[in-house]
């Protein structure tokens, strides 16, 4: 069974409709890349897939729990999916190892012992383990987003999301976050990442998803994707996506 | 007959600020209690309990805290429902702050980033643990500094329930002043203990703001 299925999803703000029947199929430990111009319905997306925006039409399936237009069981589905924002969106009265453990606690219902080493794995997981007791404000971009990450990867959700993580980040802080992101794709995680990183998508990514104008304009295995695309609008956003 | 004012009339004076401080604290825990309701309500999903909320504080502000008193001490009491003027005098000045404080937390509260919701619902926590957990800890520490400034105002306006009869601070002075005729020493008296009270809740509230926001970056 696949771990997120979407089906004909439609979503308007106001009179735009930004998503116009979406379909897509991530299977468990599969990681797809989402490309395409700013307002191609990317981010929407991905947002629409743990209930952070609503849907007017269609059906989204995260690991058993169903997602329709009435937004009930929104909470159970969340609990399986994590999501890293482009601005980390770190607690800031909290302490990195605080900031990790309060789902776990409060959402999962999780002791405290438990709950500290999940948040020591998942700080070991993206490289910031000596962190725990630090002060978000006193961390890096890209130290940041890497215990956003850990905050999601301590729920052990079955599917994460990425949305634009890397685009807030100086390109020196940009490398330490991707290498964050491969090693959990290599540990097995099933991914679903909205980039503006090309090389990152072709050489990480199982499949890549090329989104234009609302819809899935073009689908398929990363290296076929970027090495032979089909449709004229990949070719001019590769070509100057790729300067 | 004039009396001088010596020591009996001071610490009358003095011993009367018991009722201004009783005063304050029963409208703040009460106007504060009331005050958090109306703050949450004006902040919640649901329109109608916004604008009921809206209402309250439109309403509240825009009549005269005297109004409020004259209302539930003398409006009450022809109702049939008889008050003692300090439980009066202690309502209103509640009605008064809640207003007040409902205000200024809502204003807290919509000033924490809107990232801080959509982090914290992604996390599936429920409306309510992103309130204790997220959003509240840190409306608090903007909340601070207008809190106190608003407490030392309730303070000094706790004298207009002289009005009624409530003997406080300021209608003690009143009182000596017309036995006197000694009013540079006894309003100096009046003003003094004021000040006393207000001075350290305003350091207090500049420690306790240094403290919440040197915790963030120790």
């Amino acid at each position: 069974m696949p771990v997120v299925q979407v089906e004909g999803v439609r979503k308007s703000f106001g009179a735009v409709e930004v998503l116009k029947g979406i379909d897509l199929t991530v299977e468990r430990g599969e990681v797809i890349a989402i490309i395409g111009r700013s307002g191609s319905g990317k981010s929407t997306l991905l947002r629409c897939i743990n209930g952070l925006e609503g849907i007017q039409a269609g059906r989204i399936e995260v690991s058993g729990h169903k997602l329709d237009a009435s937004g009930r069981g929104l909470r159970e589905l969340r609990k399986d999916v994590g999501i890293v924002f482009q601005s980390y969106n770190l607690f800031p009265h909290l302490r990195v190892g605080e900031n990790i453990m309060l789902a776990p606690r409060v959402v999962l219902g999780v002791g405290r012992a438990e709950a500290r080493q999940r948040a020591e794995e998942a700080l070991a997981e993206v490289g910031l383990g000596e962190r725990f007791d630090a002060w978000p404000d006193n961390l890096s971009g890209g130290q940041q987003q890497r215990v956003a990450i850990a905050r999601s990867l301590a729920m052990k959700p079955k599917v994460m999301l990425f949305d634009e993580v890397t685009s807030a980040l100086d390109p020196e802080l940009t490398g330490e976050v991707l290498a964050t992101m491969e090693r959990l794709a290599e540990h097995g995680m099933t991914m679903l990442l909205v980039t503006h990183e090309m090389g990152f998508a072709r050489r990480v990514a199982t499949q890549t998803i090329f989104m234009h104008q609302g819809k899935v304009w073009e689908v398929g295995p990363s290296e076929q994707l970027f090495g032979a695309p089909q449709t004229p609008e990949l070719r001019q956003f590769l070509g100057t996506g790729l300067k | 007959m004039i009396r001088t004012f010596s020591e009996s009339e001071f610490l009358f004076i003095v011993a009367s600020a018991r009722w201004t401080l009783l005063l304050t604290l029963l409208s703040l825990l009460l106007g504060g209690l009331l005050g958090f309701i109306v703050a949450l309500a004006r902040t919640s999903q649901l329109a109608p309990l916004r604008m009921l909320a809206a209402g309250w504080i439109g309403m509240i502000q825009g009549i005269p805290v005297l109004m409020l008193l004259f209302l539930s001490y003398y409006g009450l009491s022809m109702g049939g429902i008889d008050m003692p003027p300090i439980v009066a005098a202690s309502v209103s000045m509640a009605l008064y702050a809640s207003a007040y404080l409902g205000e200024i937390w809502r204003g807290s509260i919509q000033s924490v980033a809107w990232q801080q919701w959509e982090a914290s619902a992604a996390l599936a926590m429920s409306r309510a643990q992103q309130y204790r957990y997220v959003v509240l800890p840190q409306a608090v520490r903007i909340a601070v500094a207008p809190t106190v400034g608003f407490i030392v105002q309730l303070v000094k306006n706790t004298s207009i329930v002289s009005i009624i009869g409530v003997v406080e601070l300021a209608r003690a002075g009143n009182l000596v002043n017309n036995a006197t005729f000694a009013p540079f020493k006894v309003f100096g008296t009046v003003a003094a203990t004021y000040f006393i009270i207000c001075w350290p809740i305003s350091l207090l509230a500049r420690r306790l703001e240094g403290r919440l926001n040197a915790r963030r970056s120790g």
